[in-house]
């Protein structure tokens, strides 16, 4: 499997290491009133989809960037990759 | 008063040398190195002082190869800066004082071993050793990869047959042992 590395191209997927649900970046408002039940479905429960998922992959032997790629778990087609700052950012995160 | 006496990642008084018949593989102990990263909302000011330091902001996957102060690319808004260690031992310092609020800098000289290679046989050396695309990169290609289990960086310098290898100076014995032994499957 290849993954085409916004900054650097294709680079092969033994250089990533898979980090989970891309749903990550959305950590719950702790202050919210449901905090408690938010935090155990951040935490535990995940959509297991047979088809397109977007997932965090972090490239651990190449620059240590963090990237959401959205993968068909049947086929293992990549149809698109971010930068994961970039996609928190434009879902108005600061960091 | 204590009697201290610096010694070189690999442990000697000296940097070690190996030679081979085709490659060379030579312990760099004269590079102080540190770590420039841009701050969030700073990072114009952080290129233009690279683009001073260095004459240009390495570009991804890139080194510039330039005196006395060199760089290259580590990821996002993070570069590698390096210099002679003789004239340059305090780098981090002059380079906090340069970049002031629009960079964090941290002092790397102690974390890396640096290990040049060079020799007609560098490329076979360098492409049984990790997954770098040797033969296709150019002078100024700097690429992070997996050297014996090791995050390394592995830089093209100007000579044709010059490869720059840093990788974590904890492990420079097996880093070395890894060189060699591949020197040895190569000569």
């Amino acid at each position: 499997m290849i993954i085409d590395h916004p900054l650097l191209g294709p680079r092969d997927s033994s250089e990533f290491t898979y980090m989970g649900d891309a749903k990550l970046i959305d950590r719950p408002d702790p202050d919210a009133d449901t905090a408690a039940r938010d935090f155990y479905e951040y935490g535990y429960l995940r959509d297991n989809p047979a088809g397109w998922h977007d997932e965090l992959w972090f490239h651990e032997a190449g620059d240590r960037s963090w990237l959401v790629v959205t993968r068909n778990t049947l086929t293992h087609e990549i149809s698109k990759v971010q930068l994961a700052r970039d996609v928190a950012r434009n879902r108005g995160r600061s960091k | 008063m204590h009697d201290l006496r610096p010694i070189t990642a690999l442990g000697g008084t000296e940097a070690r040398i190996d030679a081979f018949d085709h490659v060379t593989i030579a312990e760099n102990d004269g590079l102080a190195l540190a770590s420039v990263a841009a701050r969030i909302g700073h990072e114009k000011g952080c290129h233009t002082v690279l683009e001073k330091l260095l004459g240009a902001v390495p570009k991804p996957g890139k080194a510039v190869l330039h005196d006395p102060e060199a760089g290259f690319w580590m990821g996002p808004d993070q570069w590698m800066i390096g210099a002679p260690r003789d004239t340059h031992e305090l780098l981090a310092d002059q380079l906090s004082d340069q970049f002031g609020e629009t960079a964090s800098i941290t002092e790397q000289s102690g974390a890396w071993v640096c290990f040049d290679v060079t020799g007609p046989a560098m490329q076979d050396l360098c492409e049984r050793l990790c997954a770098v695309p040797i033969r296709r990169m150019v002078a100024g290609d700097a690429q992070r990869t997996m050297i014996h289990q090791l995050g390394c960086f592995v830089i093209r310098r100007q000579d044709a047959d010059h490869i720059r290898i840093l990788g974590p100076r904890a492990s420079a014995g097996s880093l070395h042992h890894a060189l060699i032994t591949t020197a040895h499957s190569v000569a």
